[in-house]
Formats: structure tokens, sequence, C-alpha cells
């Protein structure tokens, strides 16, 4: 094979798939072990079966921390797959859930519907769909008005989010019901409320990442055009219609359970990007595996900087993310 | 029992209908050519062609099924599209665009194996590019990119090639290159090659036939020395064209006239 640079992709996934696995793997023995309470040698310990079952350390981790690492796992997975689709769908690097409003919309959806009183399953789900969708949209609308200006996507996104930022104060300020979380919840994103009940609906984001990567060669089309995608056989309507719509249903899905958390969508696929390439085949699965080591460490973050009590995860995201994402963007305009 | 068969189809672009009413025979193993002033609807019937652009009447068959029978990967299999300007803000290498044409015949998830990627491989070095598999497509010149774009068309299999001015943007060393990839393919792999152009001379010099598209529907169809006439060229383009016979291959040869000189010629003898 005289192909210079050129990796069979079934080789470079499997690499890839590995090495990141791996890194997820030591990021999730990091938030189960360290943490404000209890020292993270004993956790480690305690793992590692070195030592005897401590109660109250057994269950801080397995009842605690187990819970909100694999919240977090999640989370952190779906944001940046679904910041990747977002931006490879709407051929804009800066599209993602947060920026677009998408989180915004879904959030706003999901205190409709607590307000309502509807159960979690299938109710606050499909209220908060409703709401990312509404909200795409509305913000599709806004950019499409002027072919190929995707500054007005970025714009309408903003401005959307803004405005469901807005609703989602007024909401809660006028509501005197107690299961509304607090704003800064809802604000800045908080893994805290992590419990056992919250995971089964979680298990609703796997076929989602599973339809997204057995669509990532056409997304891959699609980023070579509409018309030249459509030329060698994607079916262009269905496939951009069920990448987003599965895009937001995962964002949408995890939005009830931790909040806005931003700039995850755009910092991991970027990063990934400059290493591995372009090709959505590798980048779906890396995504998935960064996004959920990005998250767990950011928690971790929050959980054990401040010396009491703990900040919002979004806070430590936004702080990595945006100095991040800005460096990069100066390094790709010099 | 022809490979395509485009029976009274009007298309619209837009409010405005482009063609009305065409009807014509593709043969297998043709090199075609569709000529004409601009917004004839030559780019259009193209794109109708390869099924990306709705028709308001009439049907396209190939192999005599109408292609809205099809599937988009049956197709993709019978026809490929080499369209006039490629996009290069994607930041994908050559490897990696040339493998995309073998996407129609893979299952879920696209993975290649080794066939495709000796295909790709050897559809970049038919077209010479196989140098530049691990560039991006952006770091390459219009001719180069053009070639891959081919080498990714090639790559698909498909027994139709559709182009649209694949030449329009390149010196003439790189036109011929591309004509004569066009040529090689045709002969070795017995593909049908369908093209727009509006290079009348390059157009004379390959094509089996031409088609000659004015407002939408047809002028005139049939060899170069049928179609390349003074009477219907002058009628056609609306302006003055010298045609003589290329002294090396006995083909129609066209050559532009300024109105200058062509308002002296007429004075002097009346005859051009």
């Amino acid at each position: 094979m005289n192909m210079i640079g050129y990796t069979p992709v079934y080789k470079k996934l499997i690499t890839v798939t590995l090495v990141l696995a791996l890194i997820l793997v030591v990021s999730i023995l990091l938030g189960l072990t360290g943490g404000s309470s209890g020292g993270s040698g004993a956790a480690w310990a305690l793992i590692l079966g070195l030592v005897e079952p401590d109660a109250t350390l057994e269950a801080i981790i397995w009842q605690l921390r187990w819970p909100r690492v694999l919240l977090a796992a999640t989370v952190g997975a779906s944001l940046s797959l679904g910041g990747l689709v977002f931006q490879a769908l709407l051929r804009n690097p800066l599209a993602e859930p947060y920026i677009l409003g998408v989180s915004g919309g879904s959030a706003v959806g999901a205190i409709l519907g607590i307000l309502a009183g509807f159960s979690v399953f299938p109710g606050l789900t499909l209220s908060s769909f409703v709401g990312s969708l509404a909200v795409l949209l509305l913000v599709l609308l806004l950019g499409n008005r002027k072919e190929g200006n995707s500054d007005s996507l970025l714009l309408g996104g903003v401005m959307v989010n803004a405005f469901c930022g807005a609703i989602i104060m007024f909401l809660i300020s006028i509501s005197k019901t107690v299961q509304i979380q607090k704003i800064i919840f809802w604000l800045m994103g908080d893994l805290s409320a992590a419990g056992t009940e919250s995971l089964p609906l979680l298990l609703g984001v796997l076929p989602c990442f599973l339809l997204i990567f057995l669509l990532a060669q056409p997304l891959n089309l699609l980023l070579t055009g509409r018309e030249s995608a459509s030329a060698m056989g994607v079916n262009v309507v269905v496939m951009s219609l069920v990448l987003l719509l599965t895009a937001s249903l995962m964002v949408s899905l995890t939005v009830c359970h931790s909040g806005l958390i931003g700039f995850v969508g755009l910092t991991i696929p970027h990063i990934l990007r400059l290493v591995l390439g372009s090709d959505h085949r590798i980048l779906v699965p890396a995504c998935i595996l960064t996004g959920a080591s990005y998250l767990i460490l950011c928690d971790l973050l929050a959980r054990s900087l401040p010396s009491q009590g703990e900040m919002s995860v979004g806070i430590v995201t936004a702080l990595v993310g945006a100095p991040l994402f800005i460096s990069l963007l100066w390094r790709e305009s010099r | 029992m022809s490979l395509v068969g485009i029976h009274g189809v009007s298309l619209r672009y837009g409010d405005r209908q482009v063609i009305s009413r065409v009807s014509l025979q593709i043969e297998t193993g043709e090199f075609f050519v569709i000529i004409g002033p601009n917004g004839a609807g030559k780019t259009t019937l193209l794109k109708a062609l390869s099924g990306l652009h709705p028709l308001i009447e009439g049907d396209i068959q190939i192999r005599q099924r109408p292609i809205g029978d099809y599937t988009k990967k049956e197709l993709a299999r019978t026809l490929a599209l080499v369209p006039q300007q490629v996009n290069a803000d994607f930041p994908f290498t050559v490897a990696e665009t040339v493998l995309m044409g073998r996407y129609p015949h893979l299952g879920l998830l696209a993975v290649e194996g080794k066939r495709d990627l000796e295909l790709a491989e050897q559809a970049m070095e038919f077209t010479e590019v196989i140098h530049l598999a691990g560039r991006r497509l952006g770091q390459l010149s219009g001719g180069e990119r053009q070639r891959v774009i081919i080498a990714r068309a090639i790559c698909q299999q498909s027994e139709i090639l559709l182009l649209d001015e694949p030449t329009a943007f390149l010196d003439p060393a790189h036109q011929l290159r591309i004509m004569d990839l066009m040529e090689r393919l045709r002969l070795r792999e017995k593909i049908t090659i369908v093209m727009v152009s509006h290079d009348l001379n390059l157009a004379s010099t390959y094509a089996d036939r031409l088609l000659l598209l004015k407002d939408g529907t047809v002028e005139n169809i049939g060899t170069p020395r049928e179609v390349l006439t003074r009477e219907q060229l002058t009628k056609s383009y609306g302006c003055t064209l010298l045609v003589d016979e290329n002294p090396l291959l006995g083909t129609p040869r066209v050559s532009l006239v300024s109105e200058k000189v062509a308002a002296t010629i007429s004075k002097d003898s009346g005859e051009l």
C-alpha cells in the first residue's frame, strides 16, 4: 500500500478507542477516589481491595460518588457528541448545544414539565425534548434566512439562549414548587443531584450513541456538501433529520439531570479534530470517551477545589473551555 | 436499447422553467457533450439526470427503469457526478475523499476493506494524485482537486460519469489532461461520459455526439460535424463564430470573431 499518510479506518478506530477507553477508566477511578470527604489514599486502597472494607467509605464511594461519576460520564459524552453532530450538520465549527440554545430550550421544557407535574418518564423527557426541538427549529430558521451566513445562526442561538435563561429564572422566581432545583443548577449546571434513580433514564442515551456512530460516514459525506453527499448515495433529508433529532434527544435527556453545562460540546470535538483529523467514524467514539472523561475530571475539580462545599461543574467547564477555545481559534487563524 | 432515455422532461429552477419537454437517448459507451449558451439549462439537466433535481414532467430512465425507482445508493452505483466547483473548506485528506466514493457499495458504518483501498489506490494512480494521498484538499491546486474528485467518481465504479464543466478553471495542459483521462476511461472501462462544456473545441475533439441546448429546448443533436456549423452556432449563440476544419483531425474548429472584424468582413464581401 503506497498511499502515504493513510491508515485504514478500522486500525485507527481500534487504537483510538483503546487509548481513550484507558483514559476513561483512569478518570473514573480518579472520580471515585477523589473528593472532599475521605482521603483518596484510603479510597484507592479500598477499591483495589488492599484493606478491610470500611462501611462509611464504601457508602461514599458506591452510593454517592459512583452515580455521580456515571452521570458526569453520560452527560459529558452526550454533550460533546451533540456538539460534534451539530458542527458537522450546520457546517459550523462553533455550533454546540449550549451556544445554539438547544440546552436552554430543553431546560425550559423540563421546568414547564415539572410545574405541570409530569412524571420523569415519559412526560418530563418529552417536554424537555419538545423544548429543545422548538429552539432548534427557531435557530435554524433564523440562520437559514441568509444562505451560508453562519454568523446569524450563532447570533440567533446566543439570543435564544439568553431568552431561555430569562424564562428559566422567571419560572423559578414565580413558582413555589419545592421540586424545582435552584436557579444556579439550571444556569451553570450541577451534578450533585445524581442518584441511582436517574441512572436508568440515562441508559436512553446509549441507543443514541450507537445510532450516531452507525451514521458517521453519511455525516462525513454531508460535510462535503448536500449535493455531493446526495450524488454519492446519501439520503440527505432523512439523514439530516435523524441526526438532528437524535442529537437533540440526547441533549434533552441529560439536561433534566445536570442543568446547563456549556462548552463541553465545543472543547472536546475541537481538540479531537486537531489531533485525529476529520473522519467522524473515528471522531464519534473518540468524542463519547473523551467527553465522558473530561466531565468526570471537571466535576472532580468542582467537588474538590472549594475548601467548603462545592461549586457548579459548569463553572469549571467554562473556565477550562472558553480560554482553551480562544487559544485554539487564535492558532487556527494565524 | 439505450442506456439513458430522457422523455419529455421539464425542469424548474426557482420559479423559472429552465428545461421544456426535452427528449433524447444516450447510448452505452458514448462520449456525450452538452453545449449551449449561458442559462440554457445545461447544469440543471445534468443534475436531473443524476437524480438531484425534481422533474415537473416527463421521466428519465436508465436501462428502461425510471431513476425515481432507484434507491439513493443504487443510483450512486449507476451514476457518479463531478460537480463544477468542489468545496474545499472541509478538512478531509485526498485519500479520505477518494474513499468516500465507496460509500454506495458499503453497509452501515461504511468501514472500507482491502478491496476498497485497492480500488481507491488504482483510481488515484489513474488520475495521478496518488502522491497527494495524505494532503488536505484545501492545500491543492484547482487541477489537482478536480482530479481528486474524478478519482472519487471512478472509485464509485458507476457505469455513467456526469461532469459539469470539469475544465472551466484549468489551463490548456490541465484541460487536455482531464479530457484525455475521460477518453481513456471510456475506452478502457467502457464508461459512458456525459459532460457539460462551454469549450466548443474540446467538445468537437472528444465528443461522439453533442446536444445543443438553448432556452431549455433541444436546438440540435448529433455529431460535432452536424451540430457545429456556422449557421447553427451564430443562430444559437447570437454572435459571429468562424467554423473551419481542424487541419490535424478534420473535426470542426470554432474561432471567435470580434465585432470589429465581423463588421469589416461583412462590408467587404457579405460573407464570412
